[in-house]
């Protein structure tokens, strides 16, 4: 335990960014505890989304989807559905019109929907009932008969292991096979050496609003009423399908009731929809049921990771390897990159990594919170301690000594990174060093206590994204960008920085977001917004100011805007702002193009008890301490690592969307048959934290991402907990009674 | 779903008459509806029997507590005359569904629960559109969960053609008070006790048999009635109410529920006990488990080998390995016998017990 009072002394002085204390923090801007600007009004039921809208002569549609995962349609009747009450039309396969080939991503499939008699997948979908009430439209699904030639499906477990194709495949984020130095050396002449095998499972997104697609045709324009994390890869998605210039498209968003990566991309309903609206020529409104969502709009692929580590007698790594393989579908190849973050977190001198893919009778995967270094974490991290075990040492100690300043795989410096603070302030917060290594040596009446910890990376993703900020001679202003609020805090945010660079009160700014008739913005999703288009509504905030000095003809301060405009005749003022990346490429990873590797930071430490006699293990204590780049808001920013921790205990503890082999069909196709953390799961005291740094690389503001972050390393820090509460080793989650029982 | 007819019903006998030509009764509606809208039963007329005056009454009389029907669960759990003569029921209640659930599920509906079996529950708006086989779905079609992954699955009773699980929390409870269950329906009045209600579905194929077990049937006897017979409630009958009587095991009683998720789960196992020990030694004790067969499974020979003895843990063990002896769980659910003791005994503790 010495080394760790080391680290605590060490490094002194960590300033975490809100400590608790918000009521000293400046009451407005960044940095301030601002509560949701939007919060009353979703609480209370007037926030509007999607799905609530209802046009005049709008039809409902509802999906006829095939029951089996693997067969061709022999035959389609739909004479019994056309002629049940308020059916207006129902539509198949021969009713398709002629489409432009899509684009991965935005679109989230290749093959398009209802192109083909072929069944890929269980749940595609088959036909289309449209009629007059909702109540109808299931109905009439009901009465559709098809006659489907089964044939046994293709599954994880059995599929041929792949290489995927990288050429034209968009869900490339990366390498696929990265090595370094002499890896077969680094084994050969380690001191401590551990290989095993650890799985996630599938599991879908389960976010609250289920996709709603309401398509309406007015002339040659098209507009979309739609629950999405990306109005504009949407509207990109349907400019190709369609080919419709993309200022044709008008999508809507007003509110997105969550979505964990489910609403990112482009999925059948959202191209159905427009379809069925144009061959009826009235509005159509398509919303998943809670069952189509688990077939409907992607999930997060089962991940297989074997990890292999050596170490010199110090604990300091002298190879890795991380080798992973996802399940993805018949048209597409989905790449979970889950050893992505092997590839940053520690100092490597060698290193090895596969990236593989499974091809079966599912829909394709998509990004999931936290994709990619969510389930890939859950491996390295559990390794980490295993080696810990096997070479004696504090799992905590491991990670110092394994600690790197720059990027192992691209050799860059970090833009900011302040895990060493992260670990030592959350060591501190969970009295770390009152563990006791051995496993088993703690009891509170029945139950076996343990402490674990993990380490945590995310890529961080930027999006180029644009804003406009306009004042009105009342004194107020407006942020215009068409991004998505998704319950994140986004529209606050906004307000924030505009608040700050102008030295306002953020009351008197007004955020307009969910309209592709809005300046073009970042998609919400890979924690991207923030840094994205906080970034440009900064500098467009910057670029306003400018603008209001060149018609005041010296410099001026925004309290004197009002007469300024007043005294010209102006009603409105506005500029606008870009964030723009290296490259003048839209989106970039892991800093792109820049001198810069990017990523940001956490240390989790969690406290389990476990009853053997009766094989249940609960969660006790949570900390996290965070290295994201500066904290614009502490309260929403709190609020969205508390969820990330307990969605890391879903992972770890409950979720799961086990698939029958025999039939390519998931056991469970909605919520009372997947479990979801509850409150009564989740302890009360989640201690979060941050510590104070601003990135000056990652975007204009300081900031990096946070979102996904906090699902990060949750799931090993409790497995690592369970096994020093009863030296069990929990490689296959979720963690479930044959795993603790005695 | 489909349209359907909707009543209030008036009176029990009007309710009676309308089951027993096939309209499906509603009360608090957490389930049927559920049913509606995966497919498993779609019926034309459906009758509200939530006006039924005189149902939802909870009453002592004497050492008796009577329990009407259209109680539910929150109002079970919070009766002061439950929760003090009979905290395993109070428990059981308080430990089922969420709290939302628990305002409108009623304890006659709650022994009605189907199943949770996930090949069962699958979305099918008819038969053709199941997409795997299910005996309880389409008759002689098979059983997916026997070969499958449906880790709820009986330990007792079970049969090739089906291995589901009844999920009720309260009839666990009742049937640790060994309560008596009242019937109303054509042909009168009568009373059968709780755990002689379900049936598990070696049970089933013994009574499809029987001339009961064709009514129950509804005359034909297919192929697999082990599947399709669940309980022996008779077309047209109405759970009213259930009685019990008070004694010092009920006072000392207690409930545990075990399932991956703290609240708003089915269990994997639960235990009911009512556990009357005085100076270490085992007066009388009843023992029910919850999900682990068709019916809450009394371990009736356990707690005879326990009744006079002291309660230790060389005991314990050696009489609920006795207990589970001809357990059968699935291939790679032998961890389910261990979870099922383990709420034995942690129900035996929380109703007050000490273990030597």
């Amino acid at each position: 335990m010495t080394d760790m009072h080391k680290i605590e002394t060490a490094l002194t002085g960590i300033i975490v960014a809100d400590d608790g204390a918000p009521l000293a923090l400046p009451e407005n801007g960044i940095g301030s505890p601002q509560r949701r600007m939007d919060g009353p009004d979703k609480v209370t039921g007037h926030a509007t989304y999607a799905g609530e809208d209802m046009p005049n002569g709008t039809l409902h549609a509802v999906l006829v989807t095939s029951p089996v995962a693997k067969g061709r349609i022999a035959a389609i009747d739909t004479g019994r559905a056309r002629a049940a009450p308020g059916v207006v039309r129902v539509l198949t396969p021969v009713d398709m019109p002629t489409l432009g080939s899509p684009s991965v991503p935005p679109t989230a499939q290749s093959k398009l929907p209802m192109s083909s008699l072929d069944i890929d997948y269980e749940g595609q979908p088959i036909a289309i009932v449209l009629a007059e009430t909702l109540e109808q439209a299931e109905a009439g699904a009901g009465l559709v008969r098809i006659g489907i030639e089964r044939a046994a499906p293709a599954v994880f477990n059995t599929a041929e292991v792949e290489v995927p194709p990288t050429e034209g495949n968009g869900y490339v984020l990366g390498e696929l096979d990265p090595a370094h130095g002499d890896v077969d050396a680094g084994f050969a002449n380690a001191a401590h050496r551990i290989e095993a095998t650890y799985t996630t499972p599938t599991r879908h997104h389960n976010m609250m609003e289920p996709s709603v697609t309401l398509a309406e045709w007015r002339g040659g324009d098209l507009y979309l009423n739609d629950a999405t994390q990306w109005s504009w890869g949407l509207q990109l998605a349907l400019s190709g399908i369609f080919e419709m210039e993309p200022n044709r498209i008008h999508i809507r968003c007003p509110y997105t009731g969550g979505g964990f990566g489910a609403k990112g991309y482009v999925w059948p309903h959202q191209i159905l929809a427009p379809i069925a609206a144009r061959i009826v020529g009235r509005p159509v409104k398509l919303n998943l049921t809670r069952t189509g969502c688990y077939t409907g709009c992607g999930y997060q692929s089962g991940t297989q990771s074997r990890l292999r580590l050596a170490s010199d007698a110090q604990g300091r790594l002298t190879a890795v390897e991380h080798h992973t393989e996802n399940v993805t579908s018949i048209s597409d190849d989905y790449i979970e990159f889950a050893n992505i973050g092997t590839r940053g977190m520690y100092a490597m001198p060698a290193y090895r990594m596969t990236t593989r893919v499974r091809r079966a009778n599912v829909g394709t995967p998509t990004a999931m919170r936290a994709p990619h270094e969510g389930p890939g974490m859950f491996a390295l991290e559990s390794a980490m301690d295993e080696l810990a075990y096997e070479i004696g040492m504090d799992p905590l100690e491991l990670r110092l000594a394994n600690y790197t300043d720059s990027d192992p795989h691209s050799g860059k410096p970090f833009s900011s990174n302040k895990l060493l603070e992260a670990y030592a302030e959350g060591a501190r917060r969970i009295g770390w060093s009152d563990r006791v290594h051995e496993p088993r040596s703690r009891r509170d009446g029945d139950k076996l206590l343990g402490l674990g910890m993990a380490g945590a990376i995310m890529t961080t993703f930027r999006n180029a994204s644009q804003a406009r900020v306009a004042t009105t001679p009342d004194g107020r202003f407006t942020v215009e960008v068409g991004s998505q609020e998704i319950g994140t805090g986004t529209r606050t945010i906004f307000a924030q920085v505009v608040a700050e660079r102008l030295g306002v009160p953020s009351e008197r700014v007004t955020v307009v977001l969910g309209s592709t008739d809005l300046p073009p913005a970042s998609a919400t999703l890979g924690s991207a917004s923030t840094i994205s288009i906080g970034s440009a509504v900064a500098t467009a905030t910057d670029n306003l100011k400018t603008r209001l000095d060149h018609m005041a003809g010296r410099e001026t301060r925004p309290d004197e805007w009002p007469d300024l405009l007043a005294r010209l005749g102006v009603d409105r003022v506005q500029a606008e702002g870009a964030f723009t990346l290296p490259g003048d490429v839209s989106f970039d990873a892991h800093g792109g193009q820049t001198d810069y590797s990017m990523h940001t930071w956490g240390a989790v430490f969690v406290e389990m008890e476990v009853d053997e006699i009766t094989g249940i293990a609960r969660m006790r204590r949570a900390v996290a301490a965070y290295s994201a780049g500066r904290i614009l808001n502490p309260v929403t920013a709190r609020s969205q690592m508390i969820g990330g921790i307990i969605f890391g205990y879903g992972r770890a503890m409950l979720e799961a969307s086990p698939m029958d082999p025999r039939y390519g069909r998931y056991l469970s196709k909605n919520l009372s048959g997947v479990q979801l953390p509850v409150n009564a799961d989740i302890p009360r005291n989640i201690d979060v934290c941050f510590i104070e740094e601003h990135d000056p690389h990652a975007s204009a503001i300081g900031v990096r991402g946070i979102g996904e972050l906090g699902e990060v390393g949750v799931a090993a820090a409790i497995t690592n907990a369970i096994y020093n509460a009863t030296g069990k080793r929990v490689r296959d989650l979720p963690v479930h009674f044959e795993h603790l029982i005695a | 779903m489909q349209n359907f007819a909707y009543a209030i019903a008036p009176d029990i006998s009007s309710a009676s008459e309308a089951a027993a030509q096939g309209a499906q009764l509603v009360a608090g509606g957490t389930e049927i509806l559920n049913w509606m809208r995966l497919g498993i039963v779609s019926a034309d007329r459906v009758i509200d029997i939530t006006r039924l005056p005189e149902l939802s009454s909870i009453d002592r009389q004497g050492d008796e507590i009577r329990i009407g029907a259209l109680a539910t669960l929150n109002q079970i759990e919070g009766s002061d005359i439950v929760r003090q003569d009979a905290p395993v029921l109070s428990q059981a209640c308080l430990l089922a569904a969420s709290a939302q659930l628990r305002n409108r599920a009623t304890i006659g509906g709650n022994v009605l629960q189907k199943t949770r079996c996930p090949y069962f529950r699958a979305e099918a708006a008819t038969d053709d559109r199941m997409p795997w086989p299910c005996n309880k779905r389409v008759p002689g079609s098979g059983c997916s969960a026997r070969d499958g992954y449906f880790n709820r699955a009986a330990l007792f009773g079970a049969t090739e053609a089906c291995v589901a699980t009844q999920p009720s929390d309260p009839a666990v409870a009742l049937a640790a008070l060994d309560a008596e269950l009242d019937l109303v329906g054509p042909a009168g009045s009568r009373s059968i006790p709780v755990t002689r209600f379900h049936v598990t579905q070696s049970e089933a194929a013994d009574l499809a048999q029987t001339r009961q077990g064709r009514r129950l049937l509804g005359g034909d006897v297919p192929e697999t009635p082990d599947a399709l017979i669940e309980n022996r409630l008779m077309p047209g009958e109405i759970i009213v109410a259930y009685r019990f009587y008070v004694d010092t095991a009920s006072r000392n009683s207690a409930y545990v529920k075990l399932r991956e998720r703290e609240s708003y789960e089915y269990a994997m196992a639960s235990a009911a006990v009512c556990l009357d020990q005085s100076a270490g030694q085992v007066r009388q004790t009843r023992i029910a488990l919850g999900s682990i067969a068709q019916k809450p499974w009394r371990l009736s020979r356990a707690e005879a080998a326990l009744s006079g003895q002291t309660l230790d843990e060389e005991r314990l063990t050696s009489v609920l390995v006795t207990a589970f002896s001809d357990a059968e769980p699935l291939p790679h659910q032998d961890y389910k016998v261990k979870v099922a003791q383990g709420a034995v005994r942690r129900a035996l503790t929380k109703a007050g017990g000490s273990i030597q």
